[in-house]
């Protein structure tokens, strides 16, 4: 190489480097954000890692504080009917959109109304499904759009009529379902209105460059409200699909969060980077769901025994290596409005071998001994952890007489399977989508037979069916009285799980690993944290 | 020369059409759809979804809309990366993966010449076993696992490279993910290079121009390289379209985007149209480097030309 050739290379380098510095001086957080998001639409996105992106470009009436519980957002306050169907929202008078436009009330009627139009073919519109008429709309048995109860009383003020009371409904709030939209821009841009560029939002953070399978930037937006607080002024959010690749990232410096880790780097972790990983309760439960609309797991004494002869102990600790905590109950610990003591049953406080001698006894009854075992297939969905518990669940069948197949399949393949009630035993799992027992509770509800003769069994894929439960939880929607509420909620879980509905394993719990350099992070139960708490410092 | 060109080219479109009908029919085959997640979607929302993709038409209806749509260059929507239409996810990644196969193309042909002519050079002498050891190693270490050793070794350890990532305009994020990328061709342009090298360095006029008095480098420079080619030149064409059509490891552990990552998030999440798209894509990369290697072999043979 000639000498000019390497001075041009030098100053180059010195160059990029100098660019590199004057660049460096905003303040950057570097997420970990996991998979790749489908959709930035607030009526198209469906999972966590979008709505930590939809989260910091939209805000809601009301948004999350640093434990993600409901505050002011862009209503500054409201007030509630006395029946407890009627909130009127007042909306603050500098909530402002990212183009500079004031956000009117007008807007979120807009969006609900796109929400539940069919033609939108919103996921989760259900989550919304307590606001007055949005069933019917959504289902198309309304087409005036006009009859649902959210209405716009001026500029500033939002008045959303609900079915009935539901003690739940601030926190549906909070959810991205009920984000305010710009109709103008989605009509002007299509399916291409999230578009860095077309993009518009009202929230901390406007989203300027999207990478697909790279990475999302957004800066600080000018127009929000509280936007010197800030102490974040730009979010690199990261795909990290691959975890083992990102813990890497994240220990050369180059990430500052991970919102996932592998299980079997937490001891790892824990010894080398003491405090950063964060385990944490997180509301959900994972567990085996029994196709009970067929021979044998219809009946309830094999259910049982199949349940019984699990020992959860083992599994958090030693076959995942995180911790999680042993599952019996359906609602998970630190759900709220679910004031009284948690399901446990007599069998839970026994010693393994009497609960292995008392399913043992159980299958035998049923005809089925280790000589001549049932044959039941579990499928799971093709994931390392959840192979490794499948494995270990079936060794403990074996000893009651249970030969297990197990059958993995990629995720669409499973869930397919789940839906069309073609399994005997399969892995499922359910987060929490809002802070209230219903949520997992309605999971075990009989179907809903369709206008064309076929039952709509929705994520019941076990076809667990009891009208005393059903009836519970129908008394318990229209009760306005929380504890009375909390109490039939209870009755209805001890109904399901006394018939063994399912099998629950564990209580999930979130893992992030949070670098000592940023503050603000603080670990709830929701597993939400939203940048506009955090700082960083260098 | 221009007719043997045009015969190929339109030789090409019925396997482009053949490709396009295989792979619609057995992805629609394949159990799964797009909207089979961890939670069932209420049939109605199931029922609108379906009829905007016209998922809810008859397969054959379905096929022709499809067909319609690519010969008009547009490739539909993604039913997952919902934000984005197929062909704008190809325009985006297309640019990068061609960027990287290049890249590791020409570091890995030039870096395998270089390590099979010196290995040829000192056959059964220490550099010989040293280098034969050494290329062997990326040819049986998975790809995904280099790439991981590399990061902790140049990443963490050393703070060297950047472990991932990418950001527009700066080199130094693809230094590794090239590298990984390249080493298995490299490695197998090594092994042709010196098979072929000691091939030649054994023959005659070789020896003649030994015996006439020629030094090793000018005898390697003016006599062995240009016959010891010929093997490897034919080995590029598949070489590059392996590069190409295999960057899928590489971009997902260091998290580049391109159209291998887009391929494999699209069939593990039945994604048709992204999954059709890629699919096409890859078969136009295939038939393209395959007819300019066969044409370039017209050129130097003009036996082929007749046949």
């Amino acid at each position: 190489m000639k000498i000019t050739q390497v001075l041009k290379a030098v100053a180059t380098a010195g160059a990029l480097a100098l660019f590199m510095v004057s660049a460096a001086s905003a303040v950057t957080l570097n997420l970990g954000n996991g998979s790749e998001p489908g959709s930035l639409d607030p009526h198209k996105a469906n999972g966590d890692w979008e709505n930590r992106i939809v989260g910091e470009y939209l805000e809601g009436l009301v948004a999350e504080d640093i434990q993600a519980n409901p505050i002011p957002g862009q209503a500054e306050s409201w007030t509630i009917s006395d029946d407890g169907t009627v909130y009127t929202f007042k909306l603050r008078a500098d909530a402002m959109w990212s183009d500079g436009k004031p956000v009117v009330a007008q807007n979120f009627v807009d969006a609900f109304q796109r929400l539940f139009d069919p033609k939108t073919a919103a996921e989760y519109a259900y989550l919304q499904f307590p606001i007055k008429n949005s069933t019917k709309i959504a289902g198309g048995e309304i087409t005036d759009f006009s009859q649902l109860g959210v209405k716009a009383v001026d500029d500033h003020t939002l008045e959303i009529t609900l079915e009935a009371s539901t003690p739940f409904f601030l926190q549906a709030l909070t959810h991205y379902t009920a984000f305010p939209i710009r109709k103008d821009v989605i009509e002007k841009f299509g399916d291409q209105w999230t578009q860095p560029g077309n993009i518009v939002g009202n929230g901390p953070y406007k989203i300027t460059e999207w990478v697909p399978g790279s990475y999302i930037k957004a800066v600080k937006s000018d127009t929000y409200y509280g936007k010197d607080k800030l102490k974040i002024d730009e979010i690199m959010f990261e795909n990290t699909e691959d975890l083992t690749a990102a813990l890497n990232r994240y220990r050369n410096g180059e990430l500052d969060i991970l919102t996932d880790f592998p299980a079997d780097q937490y001891q790892f972790l824990k010894d080398n980077y003491p405090g950063q990983a964060h385990v944490a309760p997180f509301l959900g439960v994972y567990y085996y769901v029994m196709n009970q609309s067929k021979p044998p797991l219809n009946d309830v004494n094999i259910r049982k025994a199949l349940s019984i002869s699990v020992l959860r102990d083992v599994i958090g600790p030693d076959v995942l290596g995180t911790g999680e905590l042993p599952a019996y109950g359906w609602v998970p610990p630190g759900t709220g409005n679910f004031e009284g003591e948690a399901y446990l049953p007599a069998w839970s406080k026994e010693p393994y071998d009497q609960r292995v001698t008392e399913a043992k006894a159980l299958m035998a009854a049923a005809g089925y001994s280790p000589e001549k075992p049932l044959k039941l297939q579990l499928r799971y969905n093709t994931n390392e952890n959840h192979q490794r518990i499948a494995v270990a669940i079936s060794d403990m069948w074996k000893q009651i007489g249970v030969e297990v197949e197990l059958f993995n399949a990629e995720t669409p393949v499973h869930y397919d399977a789940l839906n069309a009630g073609d399994f005997q035993v399969g892995r499922a799992g359910w987060l929490l989508d809002y802070n209230d027992p219903s949520n997992t509770l309605d999971l075990l509800k009989t179907g809903v037979k369709g206008t064309d003769g076929t039952v709509n069994w929705g994520n019941n894929y076990g076809r667990y069916s009891n009208p005393k439960f059903d009836d519970l939880l129908a008394q318990a929607s229209k009760e306005l009285d929380l504890t009375k509420r909390g109490g039939l909620l209870h009755q209805a879980e001890a109904t399901a799980m006394d018939e063994f509905a399912t099998i629950p394993i564990y209580w999930y719990v979130s893992k992030n690993v949070v670098s000592p350099k940023i503050t603000g992070f603080e670990d709830n139960a929701k597993d939400i944290n939203r940048v506009r708490w955090m700082s960083k410092s260098e | 020369m221009i007719t043997y060109a045009l015969r190929r080219v339109l030789l090409a479109i019925p396997i482009v059409l053949l490709t396009i009908t295989v792979c619609f029919f057995i992805l629609r085959l394949a159990p799964g759809g797009p909207f089979d997640g961890e939670r069932a979607l209420p049939v109605n929302v199931l029922r609108n979804l379906r009829a905007h993709y016209n998922l809810d038409q008859p397969l054959i209806v379905q096929f022709f809309i499809y067909l319609g749509g690519v010969l008009q260059g547009d490739f539909g929507p993604s039913m997952v990366m919902e934000d984005f239409t197929v062909s704008r996810l190809l325009a985006i990644g297309l640019p990068f993966t061609l960027t990287l196969g290049f890249s590791a193309f020409v570091i890995g042909t030039v870096a395998g010449f270089i390590a099979g002519a010196l290995a040829a050079v000192n056959q059964n002498k220490w550099p010989d076993y040293l280098l034969v050891f050494v290329v062997l190693l990326p040819l049986i270490i998975p790809n995904f696992l280099m790439a991981n050793l590399a990061q902790l070794l140049f990443g963490v350890y050393l703070h060297w490279l950047p472990v991932g990532g990418y950001r527009p305009g700066q080199i130094i994020n693809l230094v590794m993910p090239v590298i990984i990328l390249s080493l298995p061709h490299g490695a197998r342009v090594a092994r042709l290079v010196r098979g072929s090298m000691i091939e030649v360095l054994g023959t005659n006029y070789i020896r003649t121009a030994r015996s006439k008095g020629l030094g090793p480098a000018l005898i390697l420079t003016r006599h062995a390289i240009k016959p010891a080619l010929l093997p490897v030149v034919s080995y590029l064409g598949p070489g590059l379209s392996y590069l190409l059509t295999g960057s899928l490891v590489v971009e997902q552990v260091f998290a580049l985007p391109g159209i291998g990552k887009y391929f494999i998030t699209a069939a593990l999440n039945r994604d048709y149209g992204l999954v059709l798209g890629t699919t096409i894509l890859y078969v136009f990369i295939i038939l393209a480097l395959n007819l300019i290697v066969d044409i370039l072999y017209a050129y130097l043979d003009p036996k082929v030309r007749l046949r």
